[in-house]
C-alpha cells in the first residue's frame, strides 16, 4: 500500500513540477520557435507514456501485492496484446519523428538571402568577420596567420579586401535579416551557442561548419561556448546584440575592413621598428 | 557423422546411469555432444583466492575492484557538486581540478565501474551457474582478464599522482584539446588514460570471449537458448556488443597516443595555438568522434542490456509470475543490440559532420524506442496479476522501471535531431544519461546484490538497512536528476566550472544548491550499504537454500554458496524455462528448471 502510494506520488510530483516549474526556456529570439513546438509535442506524447506506464505499475503494486492466498496468473504470452502495443508505439515514434525531420530539413536548408558571416573561435574567445559590400567572405588559411593578419585571410583573394573585421567579443546583427554563420576555429573544438536562438554547432579546426537563423527580436544575448574546449571553457563568453536597421548601420560604419586593417598594422609595425631603432 | 553418434552413445550411458534405465518420453533430453572437461583444481591459498581460475571468485574480484574504483568516482562527483552548488566557497576546487574530476568521474563510472561490474562481476559469477556449467570454458584466460583489468585500474589511478595530474579532457577525450596544453593533464595524464583504456580493452576481450563461448558451448543438457534466463541473454548480447565495439575505442586510443607522443596527425588538422602553428596537418577531429561513439553508443547498451536481463529475472521471481512475453523479450534484446551499432552519430548532431546524416541517425535512433518500449511494457505486464512480494530486490526493480522510463523518454528528445540542437551539451543531456545509464542500471545492480547476496555469502543482507538504502537512494537520485533536466531547458551548458552571473542562472542557483545537497545525502547513504555488505557477510542472518524460491539453476547447487565445480557429481539436466511460477494444475508454487515433466505430471505448463 505504502509503496504503491509513494511511487504514485512521485509521478504526480513530476507532473506538478513540470507544470509549475519556474525553470523553463528563455523566450525565443530567432525563427526557430518551431523547435520549441516540436519539444512541446514530444513532451505531450512521452509525458503521457511516462504517466501511463508508471501509474499502471503503481496500480499493479497496490492491486497485486502479496497475499498468501493469492496465486499469480500463468500466462507466458499474449500475441495480440504484444502486437497492438508494438503498433501503438511505432505510431507514437512516427508522430515524434516526422515533424522533427521536417524542422531539421529547414534547419539545414539555408535561404538564398542569408547574410554570410564568419564566427572565429579560439581558446578562449570569439571574433567575427562580415563579408563587406561584395557579400562574399574571402578565403583563409591557418598558415597565413601572423601579427598583421590575425585571421589568416588570403591577401591574394580580391574578396578578402572589403571583409569587415570585428575583433571584439560583441557581434551586432540586424533584426529580421537571416544570417548564415560560418564557423571556424584556430585551435580546438568550440561551439557557438546562444540559448535564445535555440541553435548551435561545433566549430573545429580544419573545417568550416555552419547554421542559419533569423533574429526576431532586439536585445543582448549571451554567447556560450557549448563544446568543452579546455580550462577556460566556462569563461568563453561573448555577446550578440540584435539591432534595428539604423543602429545596425551605425555600428557597421564604425567597423574596419581587412584592407585597412592590414595597412594600419603595417604602419604600426613600421613605427614600432623605427622606435626600436631609435 | 558416425564419430559424433559414437561419442553420443558413450555420453548417454554416463548421463543416464545415475537415474536408472527407464526415461519417460517427455523427459527425454538429447545427450551432450562433447564429454565434460577436466576442471583445474587449485592447490594452494594463492591459486584458490588470488590467482584464481574459478569464475565465481573472479566475479567477486571484479566486483570488489569495480566498487573500489567506483567509490573514487563517487567522491569526485562530490567535488563537482560542491563547486556547482556553492561556487567560490571551496578554494581547493579550481577549474583544472574541476575538469579533472568531471573527466575521471565519467570514465570511471562508465567503463571501470558499470562495464566491469555487469560483465566482469555478474557475468563471471552467474554465467556458469545459470547455464549449468562447472566453470568458464577458458579459466586461465579468465584469470588473466581480471589481472589485466586490475592493471588498467592501477594505471588509471596512478594518473592522479603524475605531474599535471589526470586528464581533464572530459570523458569523451575529444582531440585536439585532449592532447593540447590548454587542457589539464595534457602532459602525462592523457597518456595514462589512453594506456589504461587500451589495457582494459585487452583484458575485457579475454573475459568477453569466455562469456560468449561459455554461453554458446558449455550450456548443460536441455538448456536451449530459449530456456536461458534473461539475465544470461542480456549479458550475452552485451558481451557480443562489447567485443565488436571496444576495438573501435582501442584503435582510437592507439592513434591518439601516437598523435600525442610521436606527433602523427590522425586526428590533428592544421592548428594555430599559443601564437604559433603546430606541425600537424591533414587529420580529422571528427574521425575520432566517429570511432569514439561507434564504441560509445553500444557502450550504453553494454551497460543497459545486462540490467534489462537481470531486472526481468528479479521482477519475475519476486512477483511469482512468469516474465511476460519471454520470446519477445529475447528478440528485443537482440534487436536493440543490433540497432545500437547504427545510431552512434546521434551523439554528433552538432559536431559539424554532414548535416544530412541527421535524417538517417534520427530515424534509426527513434526506431530503437520500439523494442525498448516493448521491454518496459512486458515488465509492468509481468506485475499485472502477479503476487508481488515487496522485497528489496523488487523495490529496486520498481525504482529501475520509473527511472528507466523517465530516462528513456528524454532519449526521445535527444535522439530527434532537431530537438537535440538546443538541448545538446546542456544539463538536459547530463540529466538524461545519468537517469538512464547511471541511476537505472545502479538500481538493478543494488537489487541484484540484495537478490544474490545469499547465494554468494550464504547470508542475507540486513532488511531494515536495505529499505533505508533503497528509499534514500531512489527518491534522492530522482530528486537530483529530474529537476536537472530543467536547467538544460534554461540553456545552462554542461562542463561549466562556473556560470558567473549569467542571466540564465539567476533562477537556477537555488536549484543547483538543492541538487548538491541531495547528491551528498545519496552519496553518504552508500556508506550504509557498504556497511551492510561487510557486516552481513560475517554476521548476517543465515539464509536457507533458495530463499527467494527461484527456478534458475544457480539456486539449485548441492551447496550454498556453490562450491568449486558448481554442481557436484552430475551436471543438472534442464527441462523447462526458468519462469514456471504459479503454474496451474499443481500445488507447488514454482518448478525449477531441472524438474522433469514426469515429476509434475499434472502441471499445465506451456512448452518452452
Amino acid at each position: 500500500m505504502f509503496v504503491a502510494v509513494i511511487f504514485f506520488l512521485i509521478i504526480i510530483a513530476s507532473v506538478v513540477f513540470h507544470i509549475w516549474s519556474p525553470w523553463w526556456w528563455t523566450p525565443v529570439a530567432s525563427n526557430w520557435g518551431n523547435i520549441d513546438s516540436t519539444i512541446e509535442l514530444t513532451f505531450w506524447i512521452t509525458g503521457s507514456v511516462f504517466v501511463a506506464v508508471c501509474s499502471f505499475m503503481s496500480y499493479c503494486v497496490w492491486r497485486y501485492r502479496y497475499r498468501p492466498d493469492r496465486k499469480a496468473e500463468y500466462k507466458p504470452e499474449d500475441k495480440k496484446l504484444e502486437i497492438r502495443l508494438t503498433a501503438l508505439t511505432a505510431l507514437g515514434v512516427i508522430a515524434l519523428l516526422a515533424p522533427g525531420l521536417v524542422v531539421w530539413n529547414k534547419y539545414v536548408t539555408v535561404p538564398e538571402n542569408a547574410l554570410k558571416i564568419e564566427v572565429v573561435a579560439y581558446q578562449w574567445g570569439w571574433n567575427y568577420r562580415l563579408p563587406g559590400d561584395d557579400g562574399i567572405l574571402g578565403t583563409t588559411n591557418i598558415s597565413l596567420i601572423n601579427d598583421e593578419n590575425p585571421y589568416g585571410l588570403n591577401p591574394e583573394d580580391p574578396n578578402s579586401k572589403d571583409d569587415i573585421i570585428v575583433m571584439d567579443a560583441d557581434l551586432h546583427l540586424e533584426l529580421d535579416q537571416p544570417v548564415k554563420v560560418e564557423l571556424r576555429s584556430y585551435d580546438v573544438l568550440h561551439n557557438f551557442y546562444v540559448p535564445q536562438f535555440r541553435a548551435k554547432m561545433d566549430t573545429l579546426p580544419g573545417l568550416v561548419t555552419f547554421y542559419w537563423f533569423t533574429p526576431i527580436r532586439t536585445g543582448d544575448f549571451e554567447i556560450l561556448c557549448a563544446e568543452y574546449c579546455g580550462t577556460g571553457h566556462y569563461a568563453m563568453r561573448g555577446k550578440v546584440l540584435v539591432d534595428e536597421k539604423t543602429d545596425y548601420t551605425n555600428w557597421l560604419a564604425k567597423q574596419i575592413t581587412h584592407e585597412k586593417m592590414l595597412a594600419q598594422n603595417k604602419e604600426n609595425k613600421k613605427l614600432l621598428t623605427a622606435e626600436i631603432k631609435n | 557423422m558416425d564419430n559424433e553418434y559414437n561419442n553420443n552413445k558413450i555420453e548417454t550411458k554416463a548421463a543416464d546411469s545415475s537415474s536408472g534405465s527407464y526415461v519417460p518420453p517427455a523427459d527425454n533430453i538429447p545427450a551432450s555432444e562433447i564429454p565434460e572437461q577436466e576442471l583445474y583444481h587449485a592447490k594452494s591459498f594463492w591459486t584458490r583466492w588470488v590467482f584464481c581460475q574459478d569464475a565465481k571468485v573472479i566475479g567477486v574480484q571484479y566486483a570488489l575492484t569495480a566498487t573500489a574504483v567506483g567509490l573514487i568516482g563517487l567522491v569526485l562527483s562530490w567535488g563537482m557538486r560542491l563547486q556547482l552548488g556553492f561556487p567560490e566557497t571551496f578554494s581547493f576546487l579550481g577549474p583544472a581540478t574541476y575538469y579533472q574530476s568531471v573527466t575521471m568521474h565519467g570514465m570511471i563510472m562508465v567503463v571501470y565501474l558499470l562495464t566491469a561490474l555487469f560483465l566482469g562481476g555478474f557475468g563471471n559469477y552467474l554465467i556458469p551457474l545459470m547455464v549449468g556449467a562447472r566453470d568458464m570454458v577458458f579459466p586461465y584466460l579468465n584469470m588473466v582478464s581480471f589481472w589485466m583489468f586490475l592493471v588498467a585500474v592501477l594505471v588509471l589511478i596512478s594518473s592522479f599522482f603524475v605531474p599535471g595530474g589526470p586528464t581533464g579532457a572530459g570523458w569523451t577525450l575529444y582531440p585536439p584539446q585532449a592532447i593540447l596544453p590548454g587542457t589539464p593533464g595534457s602532459e602525462m595524464g592523457i597518456v595514462l588514460m589512453l594506456v589504461s583504456l587500451s589495457l582494459f580493452v585487452i583484458g575485457f576481450t579475454m573475459g568477453g570471449l569466455n562469456y560468449v563461448i561459455t554461453i554458446l558451448q558449455a550450456r548443460t543438457r536441455g538448456m536451449t537458448l530459449m530456456r536461458m534466463p534473461l539475465t544470461i541473454w542480456g549479458i550475452f548480447t552485451a558481451t557480443v556488443l562489447a567485443l565488436l565495439a571496444f576495438p573501435a575505442l582501442f584503435v582510437a586510443c592507439i592513434m591518439m597516443t601516437l598523435d600525442n607522443l610521436l606527433g602523427t596527425s590522425f586526428f590533428m588538422p592544421e592548428i594555430f595555438t599559443m601564437g604559433e602553428q603546430l606541425g600537424t596537418t591533414g587529420g580529422s577531429p571528427i574521425l575520432f568522434q566517429h570511432l569514439f561513439w561507434f564504441f560509445g553508443h553500444p557502450e550504453v547498451y553494454i551497460v543497459a542490456l545486462p540490467a534489462f536481463g537481470i531486472v526481468s529475472d528479479l521482477i519475475s521471481v519476486h512477483a511469482r509470475k512468469n516474465i511476460f512475453g519471454y520470446r519477445m523479450m529475447v528478440w528485443a534484446i537482440v534487436i536493440i543490440g543490433a540497432l545500437s551499432f547504427v545510431v552512434w552519430a546521434h551523439h554528433m548532431y552538432v559536431s559539424g559532420m554532414n548535416p544530412y546524416f541527421g535524417f538517417f541517425f534520427a530515424t534509426t535512433t527513434l526506431i530503437i524506442a520500439v523494442p525498448t518500449a516493448i521491454k518496459v511494457y512486458n515488465w509492468v505486464l509481468t506485475l499485472w496479476r502477479g503476487n508481488i512480494h515487496l522485497t528489496i530486490p523488487m523495490l529496486f526493480s520498481l525504482g529501475f522501471i520509473v527511472t528507466f522510463v523517465n530516462g528513456g523518454i528524454t532519449g526521445l528528445f535527444l535522439g530527434n535531431v532537431i530537438i537535440d540542437i538546443p538541448l545538446s551539451d546542456t544539463y538536459f543531456v547530463v540529466a538524461h544519461f545519468h537517469m538512464v545509464m547511471g541511476i537505472a542500471p545502479l538500481m538493478v545492480i543494488f537489487g541484484a546484490i540484495y537478490h544474490w547476496f545469499p547465494l554468494i555469502s550464504g547470508r542475507h543482507l540486513n532488511q531494515t538497512l536495505g529499505k533505508i538504502h533503497f528509499w534514500i537512494s531512489f527518491i534522492g537520485a530522482y530528486a537530483i536528476y529530474f529537476p536537472m533536466h530543467y536547467l538544460g531547458f534554461i540553456g545552462v551548458p554542461r562542463r561549466y566550472y562556473e556560470m558567473y552571473d549569467s542571466p540564465y542562472m539567476t533562477t537556477g542557483v537555488g536549484l543547483n544548491q538543492f541538487i548538491t545537497v541531495a547528491a551528498l545525502i545519496v552519496g553518504f547513504t552508500q556508506i550504509l550499504f557498504l556497511y551492510n555488505i561487510i557486516h552481513s557477510a560475517f554476521y548476517g542472518e543465515k539464509s536457507e537454500k533458495n530463499p527467494w524460491k527461484a527456478n534458475s539453476l544457480e539456486w539449485h547447487t548441492p551447496e550454498m554458496p556453490p562450491a568449486h565445480g558448481n554442481f557436484g557429481k552430475d551436471l543438472p539436466v534442464v527441462y523447462r524455462w526458468p519462469y514456471d511460477f504459479s503454474v496451474p494444475g499443481i500445488d507447488r508454487e514454482y518448478i525449477p528448471q531441472h524438474v522433469a515433466p514426469s515429476e509434475v505430471p499434472t502441471a499445465k505448463v506451456e512448452k518452452t
